[in-house]
């Protein structure tokens, strides 16, 4: 603030009037970007600071179900108090049994695997609307953006009825001979990545699809011009410009993928162990907020450490690329 | 203190809106209960008799209800958890006791359950109980008779025998998600006590569930209903009502899908819903009115027949289907109402042991 109180005081010989405009415009120009910062302040940092205090607690049998609560029920010293009874325990916890690690891995196994199948899927999907007539995108873009209108969870009940033994994948294969017992997909990791393909791949599609229209068609004309197999523009040319898409699209498809929960419960068998499902044991089963806080906190870093770095990286090779 | 301050003023704001409003009569109770487990004639009746407006909202897990409930601030004010997590939730102070001189039908209990829901509530302070059942196994008679040869299934041998659930492997199997209706059904078939805490008898409880997991399709706690009306599987280890359900809508549905329940004769879990009101519970003298309602025989008998559970109202069953009271399925015969058990909760390190040996069965790992 500071800065600007300098920079606007500077020209004071101007009329007052055209001082108060710019310290005006400057303070509206702040608000603009400060109802972002509030709003992840609220909604992201407090409910995060909340979360990891609990993960510092103890499990108890009263409402809420952890002790210290650290409130302000016996003044300003009995919530300082509290703090001495905030321990590390919950994260040692998590050490020790194989449980959480192979539960990490796994869902981010699971996730990884259905990244790369939607970017397989989506890519042409992408493709195809970029390269469509202009007049016809907008329906496109509304046919890809159109499940979202039909609840989710019915989507994916919708699913069972396709893949279970008697559903209606099964009937079709049987009545045109294609197999002759069926197939047993309910239930199963493949159930799992066709859910997380299809109930993520429009958060694929559109970033790609925003990428590749903006793309200028001329360099294939060119590249085709000077002799380049269609295959080579595409991996020359086509995808690295798409680049942007395609890592936006990964990120949107892979990090609500890695703590799925709705998905492995209904489609996946009972023996796929994922994060969210421990999560989900340690809160409900186990009633132990602490850890099940120890367990988000993790998965958090997990996710967003990674990110980080990536977009550290990233802000590199731009900067040396100028 | 702040948080209280704003509640308060928040409060008053509320309760001035209602008075200039002029609508201080419009009574309200908030209930919270298991989802399809009340005919809902039930509630508009009682909101014409007694001018008590219901708002209803159901959940599908004892999980899920606690967690509301240990929050605190649920706003409900009747809530339908099941005996072993009321005993859990009333130590944790969660519940109110009953004014019982609000509650004149209680006199129309049956000490046959009021007697076993006292082992979670001393003294039946601070519930009444809805309705019970048991856990049992739920099976598509014609898969089943095709599979094993017989259609006569009375023992728990049928599921934590390896031999014959390989047979019922390729029909399917599926079984609730609840460790703590699940893990005594092992130690009982391997006549240990139900209720035993002792590392070594889970492990052993482990061990038998073990040996069938290569067998058992899914674990899920609701799924198995509509799975055993569409004839997906041919056995479930499951709920009493929800498999009674089960057998009416594969009736509903005419194809031919017959389903049976049997209360295994090595003795089965009896499980109790009970009505009971949260401490901050906003509107008490409404609360017990509609408790009170319920414990109308006329009433709870008219829920008993939609929902095809046992109650726990004695002076009921004379309004009960005849057919549902004659069934010893649902209302048991003096011997098998003998060899029925209850389980206490377990305390949090024996919660955390079961909970993980779950894990390991369900998961393999």
């Amino acid at each position: 603030m500071s800065n600007a109180a300098v920079t606007a005081s500077a020209p004071a010989t101007n009329s007052d009037k055209s001082i108060l405009a710019r310290l005006g415009a400057a303070f509206v120009g702040r608000l603009v970007i400060i109802v972002p910062y509030v709003w992840l302040l609220f909604f992201f940092l407090v409910p995060f600071i909340i979360v990891f205090k609990i993960s510092l607690s103890q499990t108890a049998i009263a409402m809420p179900p952890y002790t210290p609560v650290l409130d302000f029920k016996d003044g300003i010293s009995g919530f300082f108090a509290g703090f001495g009874a905030l321990s590390f325990d919950n994260y040692a916890w998590l050490t020790q049994d194989a449980l959480y690690f192979n539960a990490y891995v796994t869902s981010v196994i699971i996730a990884a695997i259905s990244t790369v199948l939607t970017l397989i899927v989506g890519y042409p999907i992408a493709y195809g609307m970029a390269r469509a007539p202009a007049t016809i995108r907008p329906t496109l873009l509304m046919l890809v953006i159109l499940p979202f209108w039909t609840s989710f969870l019915i989507r994916v009940y919708a699913w069972i009825g396709i893949l279970k033994p008697e559903g209606l994948l099964n009937q079709l294969l049987l009545a045109t001979g294609i197999i002759s017992q069926p197939l047993i997909i309910l239930n199963t990791y493949t159930a799992i990545f066709i859910g997380i393909v299809y109930s993520y791949l429009p958060f694929m599609v559109l970033p790609l699809y925003s990428s590749l229209e903006k793309m200028d068609y001329s360099l294939i004309e060119a590249a085709k011009d000077l002799g380049c197999p269609p295959t080579s523009a595409f991996w020359k040319i086509t995808f690295p410009l798409s680049l942007p898409g395609v890592i936006a699209g990964c990120l949107l498809v892979f990090i609500p993928a890695v703590g799925e929960f709705v998905i492995p419960d209904l489609l996946g068998g009972s023996q796929t162990l994922m994060i969210g499902k421990t999560l989900w044991n340690e809160f409900f089963a186990n009633r132990d907020w602490p850890v099940s806080s120890a367990v988000a906190v993790i998965l958090l870093l997990l996710l967003t450490v990674p990110i980080m770095f990536f977009q550290q990286a990233q802000a590199r090779a731009q900067e040396q690329d100028k | 203190m702040i948080r209280k301050a704003l509640w308060l003023s928040a409060t008053s704001v509320f309760l001035t809106l209602f008075t200039v409003g002029g609508h201080a009569e419009d009574r309200v109770v908030n209930v919270f209960n298991w989802s399809d487990y009340i005919d809902s004639s039930i509630i508009d009746d009682f909101t014409k008799k007694t001018g008590i407006k219901v708002v209803y909202d159901t959940f599908d897990s004892n999980e899920i209800l606690e967690t509301k409930l240990l929050a605190g601030g649920s706003g409900y004010d009747v809530v339908v958890p099941s005996g072993n997590f009321l005993a859990r939730q009333i130590q944790a102070g969660v519940f109110q006791k009953l004014d019982k001189s609000k509650l004149p039908n209680i006199s129309n209990m049956w000490d046959t359950v009021s007697e076993r829901t006292a082992k979670y509530d001393p003294g039946n302070e601070y519930s009444v109980n809805y309705m019970w059942g048991t856990v049992g196994l739920g099976y598509n008679i014609k898969k089943v008779q095709a599979a094993l040869g017989t259609d006569k299934i009375d023992s728990w041998d049928v599921f934590f025998n390896p031999d014959s659930l390989a047979k019922l492997k390729d029909c399917g199997v599926y079984v609730l998600d609840s460790p703590a209706d699940i893990i005594p059904a092992a130690l009982k078939y391997l006549g240990l006590d139900p209720n035993s805490t002792s590392p070594d008898d889970i492990a052993k409880a482990e061990e038998a569930l073990l040996k069938v997991r290569p067998y058992i399709r899914k674990f899920h706690s609701s799924e198995y209903i509509n799975a055993l009306a569409n004839g997906d599987i041919c056995l479930a280890v499951g709920w009493s009502g929800d498999v009674f359900q089960a057998r009416n809508r594969a009736v509903e549905a005419k194809q031919g899908v017959e389903i049976g329940y049997s209360v295994p004769k090595e003795g089965a879990q009896m499980w109790f819903d009970q009505m009971a009101i949260p401490a901050d519970a906003p509107h008490v003298a409404e609360a017990l009115e509609f408790i009170n309602y319920m414990m109308t025989p006329e009433v709870i008998a008219k829920s008993s027949n939609y929902v095809l559970y046992a109650n726990g109202n004695k002076a009921s069953q004379q309004f009960v289907d005849k057919a549902l009271l004659d069934d010893p399925s649902v209302y048991p015969d003096a011997a098998t109402l003998q060899k029925l058990y209850t389980v206490q909760p377990y305390d949090p390190k024996t919660q955390r042991l079961i909970t993980r040996s779950w894990t390991k069965i369900v998961t393999g790992q």
